[in-house]
């Protein structure tokens, strides 16, 4: 038996411990990888907060638990102003860069593209492993800049020059440039990764798997590929400007040596933009699996959803000055911008209302992973709407810089990256590591999670709406901020809440791979192909090419057997007239 | 809710919170609506026995049109904010009145500085002086301020004002405002400029006029000196 696999999967031959489970070509093994280090790089990520959040409460006293860490970034856990701008930055460039990316795209893309789409593995695997050990370096390099004389860098995740180009200005040096370089990696990863993904989604389809009918999550990897493709080229010329300023003294953003600052908003922005939807489009994605799942119907609007991505792909590469209405562009410019901000609700507008019809006429099973869904709708709903506040250029002169954008676009990725992100983690855990995850641990999590989510962000708004500034390390300077302090500590309790919620996920996480119950090859009773073989995969993933007969989402068809109708199950010829 | 709104104190600032609320009450009307129907429609097609889930796919126009009619009066409602929009942006940010009063706020780490014009009442003259951290004007006279910064990127905003604009080096770039109520306010820095980012805080001082006049003459460099050749 062993031996007729050996002649027909080219890859079972003995494999050594370090190419199995570190050096592994394997796309399951390596999207597992991108999974546990994204979900580490979120508790350094969340330990940021705990000291951000404490300072903003409570400027003028020492932070508890932190005497350890120490001078010049702290005295005795009296934050200094520099390590506070510091954190910032790296909360920032640690949750986008190093926790959503990897999670949605590393983690959960690696691992389902090729299962989806019925291929062995990914096209270029080895060109997938040196994606997973190019990000493994960028975020080596980035949590180095801690250590170095200077510590790291201070100008904020947008790093707006000249505060960036000349280290004058930060008196942060090696910690910058490291930034830049790990920024650098970090998108080369992704990019190899981008490269793949569409290259594997292209070119490996299993018989009979149109794009048409190809599951959801699979054009939203896809889309996002593209959109991280063609945005990602300006800023990697902006990084390589940014570090040839600061360190060999061009001027590419320095006026006295006849550059431009606006330039480095533009290059960056105008990637920026895009990226947002690179994060948000595999996080929709998990949630349009999910739901057909859990309501056993077909999703409402197939082919109006991937007409609507695309669309929405496309506007996002006209709306990034959006993020410029006051930072010195041409005042004419903030019209058009405005216009294609607000437009872009319509997509999402249409994505969403055609997620809220699947439920109608459902059969709702309230599992982990649809509970999440559901937290994310909503959630993202108050991020898209208070989104168009943005959008609008009138009201983003007051609005803009302050915690409004901030609670804005934490409501708009943190339902993304998390709950979105943990409702697939709930429901694909069975099979990336063959045991399901713990019913009762995941209902506590999303409750905790949930509550405490809304108690942090939804005042934030209010703090936004009263004018504070973000990045500020001592709201109590200003006179006109004083009344919010109670504001700023009630948000710093519940952000507290919030980490602590984590607590059922981490042991659930951990626990469940060694006492989970063993997950079915089927436990949810999906159409979807990952779910036709073995939990996990062996390597090589289907023992034969599966397939395919029809779309992803037959749940509950009039006259089938079951309420569900796996892509890869012919069906008797008199029912197949039926059929789409 | 209006209440968490500083105080306003300018000509214009009722205007944008005017747009701010319009897309309040927009956007929390179906916000709610929306929310609402997720509750229902989760508690209404609850999982029980006998009742099995219909078989809609949603790709016929009967069914679409459920989505596509409510995503065309967003796209109406869109436009109309949009427009909203456009008339008061364009009265705070493009059609800049020339001004009774120009003064230049000079941002550097981590300070205002704030060049008055003195008697002549023109700017980058002689007479002109500087006040650090203090911008002082009078209500109801169109302030014109150049912005110029000496380092980094900062941001001119005043809460009460509802004025924001960016300082950049390099650039010169004109912003105005009209003060209706005479009192003392803050200038804040409202872009990450540095490690006392947190400290770049003026005043913004509003007299009457015939206070500003006086507050001019104290302040005058050289008043003996220049006063006969004016």
């Amino acid at each position: 038996m062993s031996q007729v696999a050996v002649v027909t999967h080219h890859a079972h031959e003995e494999t050594s411990f370090w190419r199995k489970y570190v050096f592994s070509v394997d796309h399951k093994v390596i999207g597992r990888q991108y999974l546990t280090l994204g979900l580490c790089m979120a508790l350094l990520g969340g330990a940021t907060v705990y000291v951000i959040r404490w300072q903003l409460a409570w400027p003028e006293t020492p932070i508890p638990l932190t005497s350890w860490v120490p001078e010049p970034a702290m005295y005795d856990g009296q934050l200094d102003p520099s390590f506070y701008n510091q954190l910032v930055t790296m909360h920032g460039t640690i949750m986008v860069f190093f926790v959503a990316m990897p999670i949605l795209l590393g983690g959960l893309g690696n691992f389902l593209l090729p299962l989806m789409i019925g291929a062995d593995d990914m096209a270029l695997p080895r060109l997938n492993m040196m994606s997973f050990w190019t990000f493994f370096t960028a975020s080596a390099v980035l949590l180095s800049s801690f250590f170095v004389s200077g510590g790291p860098a201070a100008a904020g995740w947008t790093g707006y020059p000249p505060l960036s180009a000349n280290p004058e200005y930060t008196g942060v040096h090696g910690g910058m440039n490291l930034w830049i370089l790990a920024l650098a990696l970090e998108f080369a990863s992704f990019l190899m990764g981008g490269v793949n993904f569409l290259t594997t989604a292209i070119n490996m389809r299993a018989p009979g798997l149109s794009f048409f009918r190809l599951p959801l999550m699979v054009w939203m990897q896809l889309t996002a590929g593209v959109l991280f493709l063609l945005s990602v080229g300006p800023i990697i010329g902006g990084a390589v400007m940014l570090l040839l300023d600061r360190t060999i003294g061009s001027g590419f953003f320095l006026p006295e040596r006849g550059g431009d600052p606006l330039l480095w908003q533009h290059l960056f922005w105008f990637f920026g933009h895009p990226e947002v939807y690179v994060v948000l489009l595999p996080g929709v994605g998990a949630v349009l699996e999910i739901l057909p799942v859990f309501a056993r119907k077909p999703i409402f609007g197939y082919r109006t959803i991937v007409y609507s991505t695309i669309i929405a792909g496309v506007l996002s590469f006209v709306v990034w000055a959006h993020h410029m209405f006051v930072a010195g562009i041409d005042p004419r410019l903030a019209m058009p911008f405005s216009i294609t901000t607000i437009l872009i609700s319509v997509p999402f507008a249409i994505m969403t209302f055609a997620m809220i019809a699947t439920l109608w006429g459902g059969s709702i099973e309230f599992r982990t992973p649809m509970l999440f869904t559901f937290g994310f709708l909503i959630t993202f709903l108050i991020g898209g709407v208070t989104g168009i506040f943005n959008g609008s250029a009138a009201v983003d002169i007051f609005i803009h810089g302050t915690y409004f954008v901030v609670a804005h676009f934490h409501y708009t990725l943190f339902p993304t990256v998390f709950f979105a992100g943990f409702a697939g983690i709930y429901y694909w855990y069975p099979k990336m590591f063959g045991r399901m995850m713990n019913e009762a641990l995941g209902k506590l999590h999303f409750w905790l999670t949930f509550v405490a989510f809304n108690l942090v962000f939804l005042p934030m708004f209010v703090l936004g709406i009263g004018g504070h500034m973000r990045r500020i390390y001592n709201p109590l300077q200003y006179d006109f901020l004083k009344p919010l302090a109670p504001v700023n500590q009630f948000i710093t309790m519940a952000a507290v809440a919030l980490l602590l919620s984590q607590i059922p996920f981490i042991l659930n996480f951990i626990g469940s791979l060694w006492f989970g119950e063993k997950a079915a090859d089927n436990p949810w009773r999906a159409n979807t192909l990952e779910w036709s073989t073995s939990s996990p995969p062996p390597h090589g993933n289907f023992a034969t090419v599966p397939t395919v007969y029809r779309g992803p989402y037959e749940y509950s068809r009039p006259g089938a057997a079951q309420d569900f109708l796996p892509q890869t199950q012919p069906l008797p010829t008199g029912a197949a007239a039926a059929g789409a | 809710m209006g209440g968490w709104f500083p105080e306003n104190i300018s000509s214009f600032g009722a205007a944008i919170d005017d747009v701010f609320f319009l897309i309040y009450y927009i956007v929390g009307f179906w916000f709610v609506l929306t929310t609402a129907v997720i509750l229902y429609l989760g508690v209404r097609y609850r999982r029980r026995a006998g009742h099995p889930a219909a078989y809609v796919r949603g790709d016929r126009w009967r069914e679409l049109s459920w989505i596509l009619i409510p995503a065309a009066i967003i796209l109406v409602l869109d436009l109309a904010i949009d427009a909203a929009g456009a008339r008061v942006w364009e009265s705070v940010k493009i059609h800049l009145p020339p001004g009774d009063v120009h003064l230049i706020v000079t941002g550097k780490q981590f300070e205002w500085l704030v060049t008055y014009p003195g008697a002549d009442g023109t700017l980058e003259t002689a007479d002109d002086f500087v006040a650090n951290n203090e911008l002082h004007v009078p209500v109801g006279r169109d302030i014109r301020v150049t912005l110029r910064s000496q380092d980094v990127v900062h941001s001119f905003f005043l809460p009460n004002v509802r004025l924001k604009q960016d300082a950049l080096p390099g650039r010169s770039i004109d912003v105005w405002f009209n003060v209706n109520k005479p009192g003392e306010y803050e200038l804040a820095c409202a872009e990450l400029c540095g490690f006392g980012h947190y400290t770049m805080r003026a005043k913004l001082i509003a007299h009457s006029p015939d206070e500003y006049a006086q507050w001019v003459r104290d302040h005058e460099p050289h008043r003996t000196a220049e006063a006969p050749s004016a």
